[in-house]
């Protein structure tokens, strides 16, 4: 290979990368935009609400704990750090504030992508590599509109409305630690929390609620969908593989996504 | 000949550098069974893919009823496609659905009829399937033939005008699948669609197509009829037909079962009302090879020496032969009367006698002498047959005429 050539070698596996990134968001979009308008098909309404059931409300119990358990260690550290100034009289703006805009739309997430998301990966995946979505094909019924699009409509739903179940009850897991534990004085934990959360931070965290639901529906039923295509492995690996992928991204993602959301809101 | 229902033209399909399919042109006509066959891997599925529209092709066009797929509008597309069934090699039934749900699915999903239509029609295919008791059974909770089924009455739901069949025999035993293979005839009949299957089964499937079509590299190198396909000089037919169906025994150039059914199969076809046939069993007679015991090794060794002569002294006289149990044969003498079989036989006895003293086994008079080993009886019966009559009833004729023609003696040890 001649040095020019050589020199050229990183460069093009850079290109490369940047291509098939390129490639593979656009393909994303267009899997969204064509499963987005499914959702509003005649047929789909009790498709949706069965989704809603297997990635909302049976999502509940583990959202619960998790949120319980968080709100006992943000109350329990929080206190421990406002005392040392006397400002122990904060916790209750300090933990709703921190649950609603952050930890609240973040780690319910996290936790329905664990749950559900790869479950959607997996049963995707499955139908595919089973010819079952070949299957819908041949029988003329749009296999986007039929998986996917109850899907996302589902999370659309289950997300905002676990959101605001992971808030109330991490703020209860907040009160249990700060104020039964360890004495804070309780009306002060209720009165600023009422003071200092007004509508627009449970607006904000809704909205990244519904952000997040969209990546972690489309980022699951599209590794799912497309597990076939894999050049690595193949059959039941491509699957487990999709499904780890659909998780570590979904994950990055949303990390990544709270950022920008963060930041635009902030602005605004 | 009317114009085809389906016609693919010079349809040449890649994946990446690899070519499947290269300007493969064939006809399918409306109403019949079109089977295509050809080994494992050369692209038989694809081809079927590309007429539901689950592939496209790089180059060529497919027309339906005369009209290119690639010019159609959208709308007109998928009211062409929505004609056409496709039964998966896999069944693909939904696992999470009951028999009765995957039936209704492409109803609830694509019709508007009502709940009660929709039942209807799911419960009347469950009853033409014979699948009422496992309707609300999951796939997983079913025999291989019961999936079979099932995926069958999902494809005939929504009344298609083409049904096509991936290897719809495939992991079946030999009941089953002959079985399913009438099951697709009999529903064929029964409600008229256009069927294309793609299998091994040869010659199984030549008793319920209409039409062949031959893949063999790449190519559609055949189409027309099962009895023109017998005659088919190309090297498909050593290549592909010999080694799925094992054609006739290399040692002994008896006919296999199937290939004698097919064969006769053939000549019943293109037979008139007056053609006569005539049949002979040939029976080892158990007795007395249980009396001789000479030996596992030398009853084989016998028993296809007389397979061998039966084939080759019958062969030249125009018959085919086959071996029907452990210790009988039976030949097919095509336009011969009772008479001439006879006369054939008396001649096969004297061949047989020259042909085995020195070998395996010698006539019992001419080895009076010999202490070893043991003697047994070759029995003849022959039976008159014409078109209209089944061949199991001839067999039975003959068989019930059978007297010793000669006796045989083994050698020990051989």
């Amino acid at each position: 290979m001649s040095p020019v050539g050589m020199m050229s070698v990183p460069f093009a596996a850079v290109g490369r990368g940047a291509m098939r990134l390129v490639n593979n968001l656009g393909a994303a979009g267009i899997f969204l935009l064509l499963a987005f308008a499914g959702i509003f098909h005649p047929k789909q309404l009790t498709k949706i609400i069965q989704q809603i059931y297997y990635v909302g409300a049976r999502s509940f119990g583990i959202i619960a704990l998790v949120s319980l358990f968080t709100g006992m260690v943000l109350g329990l550290q929080s206190y421990h750090a406002l005392v040392q100034f006397g400002a122990e009289g904060a916790l209750g703006t300090l933990v709703s504030l921190t649950l609603i805009r952050e930890l609240g739309p973040v780690l319910t997430a996290i936790m329905i992508t664990a749950r559900a998301g790869s479950a959607i990966t997996a049963e995707i995946g499955i139908q595919r590599i089973s010819e079952q979505i070949d299957a819908l094909y041949t029988m003329r019924i749009d296999p986007l509109r039929f998986l996917v699009s109850p899907r996302i409509a589902a999370a659309i739903i289950s997300f905002p409305l676990l959101t605001a179940i992971f808030d109330v009850v991490g703020i209860f897991g907040g009160y249990i630690s700060g104020v039964l534990l360890m004495g804070a004085n309780s009306a002060s934990y209720i009165y600023r929390i009422q003071s200092n959360t007004d509508i627009g931070d449970v607006t904000d965290g809704f909205i990244k609620a519904i952000v997040f639901a969209v990546i972690v529906s489309t980022v699951s039923c599209y590794q799912g969908y497309f597990a076939h295509m894999r050049t690595d492995v193949h059959g039941a690996k491509a699957v487990g593989l999709s499904t780890t992928a659909a998780v570590v991204l979904s994950c990055v993602l949303i990390l990544v996504a709270d950022y920008v959301v963060t930041s635009i809101l902030i602005g605004n | 000949m009317d114009s085809p229902f389906i016609e693919f033209r010079d349809v040449t399909k890649r994946f990446g550098s690899l070519t499947v399919l290269e300007d493969v042109s064939f006809n399918i006509h409306e109403g019949e069974v079109t089977t295509i066959i050809g080994l494992s891997g050369s692209g038989k599925s694809v081809l079927l893919k590309h007429i539901i529209g689950l592939l496209k092709p790089d180059s060529g066009v497919i027309l339906f009823e005369g009209k290119p797929l690639g010019e159609m509008s959208r709308n007109e597309l998928h009211k062409t496609l929505s004609q056409v069934s496709y039964m998966f090699q896999g069944n693909a039934l939904f696992d999470s659905m009951t028999v009765y749900e995957n039936i209704a699915l492409p109803l609830r999903e694509t019709t508007s009829l009502t709940e009660t239509q929709i039942d209807k029609k799911v419960s009347a295919r469950i009853e033409q399937t014979e699948l009422t008791e496992a309707a609300h059974c999951y796939p997983s909770e079913l025999s291989g033939g019961m999936q079979k089924r099932a995926a069958l009455a999902r494809v005939l739901v929504t009344d298609p005008k083409v049904v096509l069949f991936d290897e719809p025999t495939t992991g079946q035993d030999p009941v089953r699948k002959n079985a399913i293979l009438s099951m697709i005839a009999q529903y064929q009949r029964k409600f008229g669609f256009t069927a294309v299957l793609v299998s091994h089964e040869i010659p199984d499937v030549y008793f319920i197509s209409n039409r062949i079509l031959a893949l063999y590299q790449k190519k559609i190198v055949f189409q027309g009829s099962p009895e023109e396909f017998e005659d088919f000089d190309h090297p498909f037919q050593t290549e592909v037909i010999r080694s799925l169906e094992g054609l006739q025994h290399e040692l002994t150039g008896m006919y296999s079962k199937r290939q004698f059914k097919l064969q006769n199969h053939i000549r019943m076809k293109r037979a008139g009302e007056g053609d006569m046939y005539a049949v002979l069993v040939h029976t080892l007679q158990e007795d007395y090879l249980t009396k001789a015991n000479p030996g596992r090794d030398s009853h084989e060794e016998v028993l296809k020496g007389i397979e061998q002569c039966i084939a080759e002294y019958f062969t030249t006289a125009g018959g085919f032969s086959t071996r029907l149990k452990t210790h009988e044969f039976v030949t097919v003498l095509p336009y011969s009367d009772i008479a001439e079989a006879a006369d054939l036989a008396r001649g096969f006895v004297d061949s047989l006698k020259k042909k085995m003293n020195g070998t395996a086994a010698a006539t019992a008079a001419e080895n009076e002498q010999a202490n070893t080993g043991g003697e047994f009886a070759l029995l003849i019966g022959a039976a008159q047959g014409f078109p209209a009559d089944e061949m199991e009833t001839v067999i039975a004729s003959a068989r019930s005429r059978q007297t010793t023609t000669a006796r045989l003696h083994c050698g020990a040890g051989r």
